[in-house]
Parts: structure tokens; sequence; C-alpha cells
């Protein structure tokens, strides 16, 4: 199994490097923040405790939500995808990003408590 | 030229769109207001009375002490924290039209906003449905929808004047949810996702069935995802719906922690991650052989789908995520709420529905709403999956309970829409194409009317030439039958709105024989009398339909109300209601109660009252004291339920007979009839010399409808002549020691 997976990740990897405009890698660098964020928060809520579980809610799915819009506006920016948001531009995006986040977080910060 | 013919054409659809709406607003608006003019400007029913009572605590005292709000008058001794147990959302609707109105100097007490609320909300409804329809199929059908849901008596049942309930705005919110939706699944733009999300919080704040949404669009993307439609702008308008939808729900009180705490949330969630690793596994395919694709995914997704499975039972067995309730179960068997919660089992919307209400409901669109859906099935694309499933299972929750007709309404409405304006385009157009072909000169009415369709029907009609084939007077035929099938559901809306669904049931209504209406207002009576004739703090019994109105007209403590969260207490209030006298003397007093509040029907012919509800009170009581209560007791010997001559000793004995047929021996309804003749149950009563031992009667109201009892304070003890025990040490001890003195005194 290991044998067949490691060259297929290689090669992904590979094709990332060579394919991924660098607007698409800011964004991965982004996610890949939150994504680490996220793993911090699970790890901190495992070996603390989740008591104030709001606070723990509203953080953790804060990680979440980011890392989903960020993914969601790599897709909508991705030249590969132009076909299917065809009435979503790249500016037209990022704004529907800002707007979600503005959302996302204000009740982030009504939640946290 | 062209351009500017086109955009005048543009101009008039536009028009004639905003004035049909303006017309389905108005006559939804007209046609709630029945009970109105035919009674007055009054709350209806019961839940509607809890409802008005909060919003006026609201406005009266401000968002955040509503927020924080114990009620001390209800649930006596327990009490009611009102703000973690509501949907905040009617009473915060109505507060800010009342704030608005206000800080626009009209003045309006907030009784007449709470009244016309529903009737307002309906209109807004249809332009939802219609916004709806109209990302579905086309804007034409978008009107017949909207049309269709004004003035459908299973929306209006739930929404005339002075029914100030949850569901009148709620529909509103779950139609523009769903538009939402489908509009953000179109163009996959996060921001109408996050609009969505917002729509859903309203919903949420409004009422309970936002369950129904979080199942619903997680159902359609897993159904798009099976049937190979996954796109990215499912996943994007999913991922971001769903991430919002569930902090933002979060935020009122009542639901609390259940999104990520409950199981019938967890399907969203299962959808959410499921739809992470199909976007994956699309990021990945385009990039690697099919034969690596499949190692790496497949055994990939076994490996995680069981994962959850685990993970999820897991999670159920150690109690951080609920298991499903009980009315969940009782959603999918239809048994069993009778056998494990008769609370709900009790309440008459939680009936299975018969066939004949989908009728007197739903009228001509429950026949033609099939044919829609065929439609639907036949062009299906994305969004049209969605009303697919939306019509299928709301067909299903409404053969279930009588109450979900009213989810299922706005589904028919949608698709009996879309099946009357194909059908129409057909029917009308074809004609129209043909004749202008020979003569320029048709109805332009219709054709602004339908000029959207004309241009499809045009392409269209040289593929399927077999419906060409139809001949013109055919044509004619069925569409004037159409239309008369149209006029026949207005007839028959306005008919069943107002004989059937337009009753405050606070006031009711007789008529004499010569055609005279009568108004009986016992209720009103009763509750006035409550108000003015006994102390501020008097507990009230009555079993808990009235608890409700009891609070909010009489201003009284109540040990009972339609809420209903506590079911031992509640059994408590049966049990009393359905011993005898004495035992029930003892609970009363254990409760503290003052006066006791029957609803008697039986001189008047009135047949929802205690005794027909009666049954119930000894199931619920049966529940909780097996010991005590026994429901075989109350049977005849033949196991019939009946309160004449062949009732049970049982029967004769308890409160709830006693307090229902006092002095009603006494009573003669006919010349040739003998006393105490029920017209409720239609025979003379099976004892009537009762008398009471415990209670008094303290009030009873014109046509004997509601009858007040007052629960006597023990006769004093036969005085003793000489005081023997020596008082000045008891008194002493007291100052020291209380339990002590008590402690030694009984001993």
């Amino acid at each position: 199994m290991a044998a067949q997976v490691v060259p297929v990740i290689a090669k992904l990897l590979e094709d990332y490097q060579k394919t991924t405009s660098s607007k698409l890698k800011i964004i991965d660098a982004y996610m890949t923040y939150i994504l680490f964020t996220g793993i911090l928060q699970f790890v901190y809520c495992l070996l603390v405790g989740t008591f104030p579980f709001n606070s723990f809610l509203s953080g953790f799915i804060s990680t979440v939500t980011s890392f989903v819009l960020a993914s969601c506006l790599r897709m909508q920016v991705n030249q590969e995808n132009r076909s299917e948001f065809s009435s979503v531009s790249p500016e037209r995006a990022f704004a529907d990003f800002i707007f979600a986040n503005l959302i996302l977080h204000l009740v982030v910060v009504n939640f946290l408590g | 030229m062209i351009t500017a013919s086109r955009s005048s054409q543009l101009g008039a659809t536009t028009l004639l769109t905003i004035v049909i709406l303006a017309l389905a607003w108005f006559v939804g608006f007209a046609s709630r207001l029945f009970a109105i003019v035919r009674f007055e400007s009054i709350i209806h029913e019961f839940d509607p009375w809890f409802n008005y009572r909060a919003t006026h605590h609201m406005v009266q005292h401000g968002f955040y002490k509503f927020l924080n709000w114990f009620d001390e008058r209800a649930w006596y001794p327990l009490g009611r924290i009102v703000g973690g147990t509501v949907y905040p959302g009617l009473m915060v609707t109505s507060g800010l039209i009342h704030w608005i109105l206000d800080s626009l100097n009209f003045h309006v007490h907030i009784r007449e906003v709470c009244v016309f609320l529903a009737p307002t909300f309906s209109g807004l409804t249809a332009i939802a449905t219609y916004l709806l329809t109209k990302e579905l199929w086309s804007p034409g059908a978008g009107l017949f929808a909207a049309c269709f849901i004004a003035i459908s008596p299973g929306y209006t049942s739930r929404s005339v004047a002075g029914s100030y309930d949850n569901e009148g705005i709620a529909i509103f919110a779950l139609q523009f949810t769903y538009y939402l939706w489908v509009k953000s699944l179109k163009t996959g733009s996060i921001m109408w996702a996050s609009l969505c999300a917002l729509s859903y919080f309203y919903m949420v704040s409004a009422w309970g069935g936002y369950v129904f949404i979080i199942n619903l669009i997680p159902l359609h993307a897993l159904a798009l995802i099976v049937m190979g439609r996954y796109s990215s702008r499912l996943f994007v308008s999913y991922t971001s719906f769903y991430c919002l939808a569930t902090i933002l729900s979060m935020q009122v009180p009542f639901v609390g922690f259940q999104p990520v705490r409950t199981s019938e949330h967890m399907p969203a969630f299962g959808v959410f991650g499921l739809l992470q690793i199909v976007a994956l596994m699309h990021y990945a395919r385009n990039r690697i052989t099919r034969q690596q694709f499949m190692t790496l995914f497949v055994g990939g997704l076994t490996i995680l789908g069981g994962l959850a499975v685990v993970v999820y039972f897991a999670l159920v067995w150690g109690g951080y995520v609920a298991p499903f309730s009980g009315r969940f179960y009782s959603l999918w068997d239809t048994g069993y709420a009778k056998i494990h919660i008769p609370i709900i089992a009790s309440v008459s919307e939680h009936q299975p529905t018969t066939w004949v209400s989908f009728f007197f409901d739903l009228h001509i669109t429950a026949a033609v709403f099939p044919v829609g859906l065929w439609y639907c099935i036949k062009k299906v694309n994305d969004e049209r999956v969605f009303i697919i499933l939306y019509a299928v299972s709301a067909v299903y929750f409404a053969g279930v309970m009588v109450r979900l007709m009213l989810t299922l309404t706005p589904a028919v409405c949608v698709l009996a829409g879309i099946g009357f304006s194909y059908t129409f385009e057909k029917y009308l157009k074809d004609e129209e194409t043909k004749e202008r072909s020979s003569s320029q000169s048709t109805n332009t009415k219709d054709e602004k009317l339908y000029d959207k369709a004309a241009k499809n029907v045009k392409s269209r009609n040289a593929a399927d030439g077999e419906e060409t084939a139809v001949s013109g007077n055919v044509r004619t035929v069925i569409s004037i039958i159409l239309v008369i099938f149209l006029l026949m559901f207005v007839v028959h809306a306005t008919y069943v709105t107002s004989n059937a669904y337009s009753h405050p049931s606070v006031v009711l209504q007789s008529s004499t024989s010569n055609g005279d209406r009568i108004i009986m207002d016992d209720f009103r009576e009763a509750y006035h009398w409550l108000r003015e004739n006994t102390a501020d703090d008097a507990r009230i019994m009555s079993w808990w339909d009235y608890g409700y109105q009891i609070a909010g007209m009489a201003n009284r403590t109540t040990l009972v109300d339609n809420n209903t969260w506590n079911n031992s207490h509640i059994a408590l209030v049966g049990k009393a209601m359905s011993s005898n006298e004495s035992a029930a003397y003892e609970i009363m007093t254990e409760l503290d109660v003052d006066y006791i509040l029957v609803i008697f029907g039986g001189v008047i012919g009135y047949s929802g009252d205690d005794i027909n509800k009666f049954l119930w009170m000894v199931r619920i009581a049966q529940g909780e004291h097996p010991k005590d209560i026994r429901e075989e007791n109350y049977f005849t010997a033949s196991g019939e339920y009946s309160t004449g001559a062949g009732a049970s000793e049982t029967m004769l004995n308890c409160l709830m007979y006693k307090m229902s047929y006092y002095r009603f021996g006494e009573t003669r309804v006919g010349y040739n009839q003998a006393g105490g003749f029920d017209r409720t149950r239609g025979y003379v009563i099976g004892k009537k010399d009762i008398t009471l031992e415990y209670i008094e009667e303290a009030y009873t109201t014109e046509n004997w409808l509601v009858r007040i009892y007052k629960r006597k304070k023990l006769p004093n003890r036969p005085t003793v002549k000489e005081a023997t025990i020596p008082i000045k040490g008891k008194k002493a001890a007291q100052g020291k020691n209380k339990k002590g003195v008590i402690r030694t005194a009984k001993a």
C-alpha cells in the first residue's frame, strides 16, 4: 500500500510545484497556516479540555470556516474552474470572501463570551 | 428600434410581475382578515397568547431583560426561564416593527402589530416563493406559485390575523432560505451562501422547524454527489453555508450547542466532511492516472467512512452527542409517540393526516403538483433535484403529522405553479405562434405574460412535433377547464379560510335556528373574573391547554401550560384531575392550588372540552403513577369511554367528573328531556347528585363553558376547652431549635 501511495503523493507534489500559479500558492500558504492553528487548538482541547465550550467552539469554528472560505476563494480564483464560475470574477470572489469573513468574525466575537 | 421594443417589453413584464405580486400580497392579506371582521382584533388560540405575552414583556422591558426573563407565574412552583426556552424571532420581529412605527410617530398598540403580523408576512412568503420558483423554472411559474401560496388553505390555517405564532413568519424564512440556497448553488458565490446562512439564522430564531432545512440541504448535496453532479459550485455554496449557519444558529439561546451536540444535526456535518473528501478527489483526479487514483481514494474513502461511523457511535455512547430524540422517532414510527410520549400524541395536530385534509388544504394543487414534479424529473438539473427532494420528504412528513402539512404547502404550491405554467405555455402559446405566422394580431396582454416562454416554445416546436398535433379545439377546451379549476381553487380557498380557519377559539360562535349569530364569550368572561376576583398571586390549576390563556388573559399563576417541558408536573395535574376528591385534595395542597378551572361543553355541545380530553390526562398520569391511576378503571364494563349510565365507579368519583357535572343534574335542555342531558356526548350523565367536600364552586360562566372551583381550607379542628399543654416552655424551645421541637412534639 505505502509503496503505491508514496509515488502518487510525490507526483502530486511535483505537479503542484509546476502548475500552480503564485497567486494560488499564497492562498495555499494561508490555508496551511490556518490548518496548523486548527490542529494546535484541537491538541490543546485534547490536553486541557473544552471547558468554556463556547470559546473553544468559536475558536475552532473560526479556523474551520476560514479554511473553508479560503478554499472556496481558491476554487473561484483558479483558472481551471473558470467555466464553472462564469458569474464570479476574481475581484468579486475576493469581495465575497471578505463579506463572509466579516459575518463570521462578528459572530465569533459575539460567541467568544 | 429592436432594443427599444425589447426594453419596453421588459419594462412591461416587470410592471406586470410587480402588479401581480402586489395583488397576491393584497389578496393574501385581505383573505386572512375574516376573523377580525367577524369577531375583533384579538389573539387566537393558545400558543399565540404566550407569544403575545412575551412580546408585550419585551416591548415593555427591553430586549436584554426579555432574554433574562424568569417567569415565576408559569409552572408553579418551578417557574420557567423564558429567555432560554423560546424562539425569539417572532417577538423580535414584531418588536422591531412596533419600534419602527413608533419612531415614525405611528403609535400602534403592540397587540395590533401581533395580530396583523402573520397576514403581512404571507405577502413576503408569496414573494419568496416567486423568487424560488423563478430560480427553479421560470418567472411565469413563479407568479403562479406566488398566487397559490398567498391563498392556499394549508398555509392560511397558520397565518390568519390573530394567529400570532412562529409558523407565520417561519414559512417566509423557510422559502427565502431555500431561494438563497438555490441561488447560491446556481452561481457558486460565497455571498449568496452567506446570505443563505443569515436567512437560515432568522429561521432558527423563529421556529424549531429549522431542523428540516439543516437536513434537507445536506440531503440535496448528498443526492447531487451520488448522482455524479458534484461541482465546485456545490462545494463553495454548501461548505460556506454550513460553517456560517452552524455558528450563527448557536447564537440563539434556545438552540445553544445543539448543532454540535445532537444527532439531528450530524447528517449535515457528515455531508460537510464528505464534500471535503470529494473535493480533494476531484482536485487530484486530473493530476494522476486512473489506476493510482483508485488505489489512493477507494481505499482511503472506505477507511474514512468506517471511521466516521465508529466515531459517531463512540460519541453517542460517550454522551458527547445526544442520540435522536423521541420526536424524531415518532416521525418514522407513528405508533411510537402513543406508547412512549403520550404528551406529544395527545395534541390533535400531531395525529396522522387523513386523505380528506390533503384535499381540504391543497385542493387542486394537490392534484396538479405531481405533474410539476414529473416535469422537474423529466428536465432535471442541479436545483430541480432540490425541489424533488423537498416535495417527496414533505409529502412523507405531512402524512405523518397534520401539523407538518404546513411544510408541504409551499412545495406543493411551487410544483403546482410549475405544472400549470408549463401546461399553459404549451396550450396557449402554440396557438399564438401559429396565429402569429398568419396574422400579427394576437392578444397583446397574453403575449406580455408569456413572452419569455414564447422564445423557448418556438425552438421547441420543431423538436417535438407530436405535441403540436393536438388540435386547436382540444387546446382551447383544456385551457378553459384549467382556468375553471383555478377559479374553483380560489372559491375553495376563500370558503375554507372563512369557515374553518378563521375562528379565534377564544370566542365561540354559533347560530340560532333563524340563522342569527350568537357570540359566546365564556372564556374571556371566566378569565376576567379570575383577574378581578382572585388574589394577585393565586395559583390556578387547569389542564395544560389553558395555561397560556390563563397567564395571558387572567394574569395569574398557572401550574402547567402549553410549553409541556415537564412531563411529571403535567402528570401530577393529570393525577389530581383523575383521582377521587380526597386524593386530589392532597395533591392540590402540596401544589398550593387555590382555584381549579375546567372547561365543560355539555350545555352547549362544545366538543373540545375537558371530559373529551380526559382520557389523555389519565394516560399521562398513568405514565408517571402507574400504581394509582389505571386507564381500564375509567372504562365501562363493555370497555367504552363514557360518562353516561354505565360509567365505572372510578369515573363517577374522579375530580374531573365531579367538577364538570356538579349541579348539572338540575339543568334541563329541552322540554321533553331528562335533567342532566349532556349535549356533547349525547346522553344523560351517570350520576346526578354530586356533592363536593373539599372544593366549592366559585364561578360558572353563562354557557357553563368554564367552571372555576375553589379549594376549601381545611375545617378547623374541634377546639379544646382548656389549654392543657404549657405554652410558655414550647415558645422558649422554639426560639432555640425549631427542628427539635417538632420532633419532640411528634414523639
